[in-house]
């Protein structure tokens, strides 16, 4: 009898996305489903999607969702888990949804501690919208908001969200991945299992920041996009484990290796 | 059951978590601050009762849409500045057809304004609020009492019709204190399908207000309209006060209407015959009864708290059948019985 060795993880539904090509969404959607089917959580999982490129992310899961407004996934979240506290509720939300419009409801609820584990793609832009500038746009990235390059007189710094929100108590494991080569995107899939490992030992608010291309609006194919994340973005958002309180307080997740 | 004495903000507080209210979130924002308080007290001693002060409105109202999935009964408050804040996740509820009381205790405006009573948010109320094509429901209580009932009534009707409903009252509802009789709840009739909880082994749901293809929003509008136009139907609530054989009418409601009827009370003693007509919700406005008052009646006067909104509503419902006079104290000012008399009187001589 044939062994199964690859096929589409049960908790995407049979669509095709619509993403561009280059485009880590698609990706980080199947690492997602692949953890929610090794978990087995597929039934108890209850999304959010943001609004941004992955707005139609219910479409693709085969999970319970609900659409937040701009930025307030965060906090519809927080309202879901409250109610259910033994349903694993996840946040898939983009840099403008994160880290501008909805910084203060994703600031809060990592500082409540909120048992919800955040997916954050920083792909330095507005992806829907068609390639302004992000708050994690990095200084001279050219957008169609940031002509002649971010300019930090007139536009401020890239927001390091993992970082930050690795100093709030209320966290309890951030780290920041990349999905431009398949040593990457297998470490990616370690940590979102790692922060659904969190929440499922009800350590707190994990996040999980994934460097993800947007060749579209960054004007690059995919080659040169995927090089870019390595040789520039990278540079700025360095990929790394911010925090990690399983370690401190020995109350070990099971985090296969 | 006892007569309880309470202020009006309390009164909501524990009216909502008899009616099986279990998740409040707020942001302190006078005068409302007593009710986010007693929910923070008594809200996590209720069985399954979840309190978050937030960080913010905007956040507390999208906290409770997202409770609201889950299937609980679900509360926010506040006051003018604030409810603003909360437009954009009120529109998100009724887009996704979320059931949930906002509760708005109306302070001076525009802007900042001030903290005392006022009742300038009656536009923001009736006509939605947020952007797009919809309707909240609003209550507009004028007595401790109906505070306690028309809370308890508001967490049925959204049930009923999976949508947000508003109670507004102001700074002085909020603030003022009779004794009341809390009413025992119906049962909650909330069908499960409705519950977003975790596929389990069934198949998964989402619930969502984004339809990109026209056609497709153009049948969630319209599906809206309809329930709309049911609840236009059969929900309006209004109180008739002294009516028979009056020659001029007062429409106020809320604190006004309560003005009113003490206007009213000392104008009967001098053989006026002033009846008065409080709408008790706003949306939808009882406006049929309205205009088959103007059958019998021609005087009308229109008192509120503001320049001049349900005004609007009262031209609406009486076509020209009637005339209509305005009395308004905008900005938190609050007129006398007495005061309000003298203005009624005035014109009351000087009718056709």
């Amino acid at each position: 009898m044939a062994k199964i060795i690859f096929q589409k993880p049960k908790s995407l539904k049979e669509k095709i996305f619509h993403y561009c090509p280059g485009c880590g969404h698609s990706i980080v959607h199947r690492l997602m489903a692949e953890v929610i089917d090794e978990m087995g959580i597929q039934g108890i999982t209850i999304g959010v999607p943001p609004a941004g490129c992955a707005v139609l992310a219910y479409n693709y899961f085969d999970v319970d969702m609900i659409e937040s407004p701009h930025g307030r996934a965060p906090a519809m979240a927080s309202g879901i888990k409250r109610m259910l506290p033994d349903r694993m509720v996840f946040c898939y939300q983009g840099d403008g949804d994160l880290a501008a419009i909805g910084l203060a409801e994703s600031f809060h609820a990592a500082n409540r501690g909120e048992n919800i584990t955040v997916i954050f793609i920083n792909n330095a832009v507005y992806g829907m919208t068609g390639g302004q500038m992000a708050p994690t746009t990095l200084l001279n990235q050219k957008t169609t908001t940031s002509l002649a390059g971010r300019q930090t007189l007139l536009d401020g710094y890239p927001v390091k969200v993992s970082e930050l929100f690795s100093q709030l108590e209320g966290s309890a494991y951030i780290e920041r991945c990349m999905v431009n080569s398949p040593a990457f995107v297998n470490k990616t899939k370690k940590a979102i299992r790692k922060a659904f490992e969190c929440q499922k030992a009800e350590l707190g608010f994990s996040m999980v920041e994934i460097l993800s291309a947007c060749p579209t609006n960054w004007k690059m194919n995919t080659i040169d996009s995927c090089q870019w994340m390595d040789d520039v973005m990278s540079k700025v958002f360095p990929p790394g484990v911010f925090k990690d309180v399983t370690k401190a307080t020995k109350k070990a997740a099971e985090v296969p290796s | 059951m006892n007569k309880v004495l309470m202020s009006g903000n309390n009164i909501i507080g524990e009216a909502a978590i008899r009616a099986g209210c279990r998740f409040y979130a707020g942001y302190p924002i006078t005068p409302q601050n007593e009710l986010t308080e007693y929910m923070a007290e008594h809200m996590r001693k209720a069985e399954g009762g979840v309190f978050i002060q937030s960080e913010s409105e905007v956040a507390a109202i999208n906290m409770i849409a997202g409770a609201s999935a889950t299937g609980a009964r679900v509360m926010t408050s506040s006051s003018s500045p604030g409810i603003s804040l909360k437009q954009e996740g009120i529109s998100s509820m009724a887009a996704c057809e979320l059931p949930g009381v906002i509760v708005n205790i109306m302070r001076g405006g525009p802007g900042l304004g001030n903290i005392r009573p006022s009742q300038g948010d009656y536009f923001q109320a009736t006509r939605g609020g947020g952007h797009g094509d919809y309707r909240t429901m609003v209550f507009a209580p004028a007595t401790c009492q109906e505070l306690a009932d028309l809370t308890m009534d508001a967490f049925d009707a959204a049930d009923k019709y999976r949508t947000p409903v508003m109670i507004l009252a102001d700074g002085m509802m909020g603030q003022m204190m009779e004794p009341i009789i809390f009413k025992s709840p119906a049962p909650r009739v909330y069908p499960e399908k409705f519950m977003l909880r975790g596929a389990g082994s069934g198949k998964s749901k989402f619930i969502r207000g984004l339809l990109l293809d026209p056609i497709d929003a153009e049948e969630h509008n319209w599906k809206l309209a309809r329930k709309y136009e049911v609840i236009t139907e059969h929900e309006t609530l209004c109180e008739e006060h002294n009516l028979e054989e009056a020659d001029m009418v007062i429409v106020a409601y809320g604190t006004a209407a309560r003005i009113a009827k003490g206007a009213i009370k000392r104008l009967r003693d001098h053989g006026m015959k002033i009846g008065l007509f409080r709408p008790i919700t706003l949306w939808p406005f009882p406006e049929l009864k309205l205009r088959a008052l103007s059958a019998k009646v021609k005087n009308f006067l229109v008192f509120e708290m503001s320049t001049g909104q349900m005004l609007e509503d009262v031209r609406l419902a009486l076509q020209g059948y009637a005339h209509i006079d305005f009395h308004g104290r905008p900005g938190g000012a609050v007129p006398t019985p007495a005061e309000f008399a003298n203005v009624v009187a005035r014109l009351y001589n000087k009718r056709d």
